[in-house]
């Protein structure tokens, strides 16, 4: 999405991109970024908190009109959970010893699942 | 007793992990996503590790006009349900860019195929991922000119050049093709 914002950029086209994946947009390199510090999935707000899902747009249109350089990252107030907001972050994608062969099991079910769904789809072809 | 222990450990301050909520920590607070992603499927045995878009450079354009006279568009990475695409929307996969009517997406999309939080967290609620309603209340209240009456559509491509290339320009005809003035960019 970050390469989207950047091609638009350059046509003319101010952006804001409002989003969740800190590193992944900055790293990216886009004009105006709103932050918010949420589990993938929501970057416009938390379901059913309206007045917060205004808030977050309302930053991005502030940014339209007041960015005067690009890279210009805004973090909005929000956080996930008050009482204890290191809960969800260390939940995902974790990987450590607990889990660390049944990952690798994983991963290597995926391979063979792929490798036969392409020697069928040869069979199929031939 | 056990309650008067955990109570204790609130007192100071401490979460349950033992962190502070404040105060000093040896890493960054908000995920890396880049970092995380490596280890994870190297923990998978995938031993090539995704190479994330990196730029020094930035363009930037600034508002032409008062955003109160911009029609803004938005993009979102999530797509239709296959099967329930609305009419010119393209059923094809693997996906393509496409442009709809927000009117379509009222219901809501499909995201269940794309990488977000499940575990914490849901996509029920379409504004809080293409903020169609919350930005249409700001065209009713004249803080922006209009919201477009399409939206645009992005695959979440493991190709850059073909995001660039080939996805972005369509993204970019389109908008010109509506009048959009700005655009809003939402990546689940």
């Amino acid at each position: 999405m970050g390469l989207v914002a950047r091609h638009l950029e350059e046509a003319g086209i101010p952006t804001v991109v409002a989003g969740s994946a800190r590193d992944i947009v900055e790293e990216c390199g886009v004009a105006r970024f709103v932050f918010t510090d949420f589990p993938l999935g929501n970057p416009t707000g938390k379901p059913g908190d309206v007045a917060m899902q205004r808030d977050i747009v309302g930053t991005g249109l502030d940014l339209l009109e007041r960015a005067w350089l690009p890279r210009t990252t805004v973090q909005t107030p929000y956080v996930w959970e008050a009482d204890d907001n290191d809960g969800w972050r260390d939940h995902f994608m974790r990987v450590d010893d607990s889990n660390r062969a049944a990952l690798a099991a994983a991963g290597e079910a995926r391979r063979r699942d792929q490798a036969a769904a392409k020697t069928d789809g040869r069979a199929r072809t031939t | 007793m056990a309650v008067t222990e955990r109570s204790g450990q609130q007192k100071n301050g401490r979460q349950g992990n033992g962190r502070k909520p404040d105060g000093r920590r040896a890493y960054r607070s908000y995920l890396s996503y880049i970092d995380k992603s490596r280890e994870y499927y190297g923990a998978h045995g995938y031993p090539q590790p995704y190479q994330w878009a990196y730029n020094h450079e930035v363009a930037f354009t600034p508002l032409s006009k008062p955003l109160s006279e911009c029609t803004v568009g938005l993009v979102t990475t999530s797509f239709f349900r296959a099967g329930s695409e609305p009419a010119g929307v393209p059923a094809a996969r693997p996906k393509r860019p496409y442009a709809a009517r927000c009117d379509d997406a009222l219901e809501g999309l499909y995201n269940n195929d794309l990488f977000w939080d499940k575990d914490n967290t849901h996509t029920e609620d379409l504004d809080t991922y293409l903020p169609i309603n919350r930005l249409r209340e700001f065209a009713a209240e004249g803080r922006i000119g209009a919201v477009s009456e399409r939206f645009y559509g992005i695959p979440t491509d493991y190709s850059h050049r073909r995001t660039q290339r080939n996805d972005s320009p369509h993204i970019e005809e389109w908008m010109r093709e509506d009048g959009v003035d700005v655009a809003f960019l939402v990546p689940l």
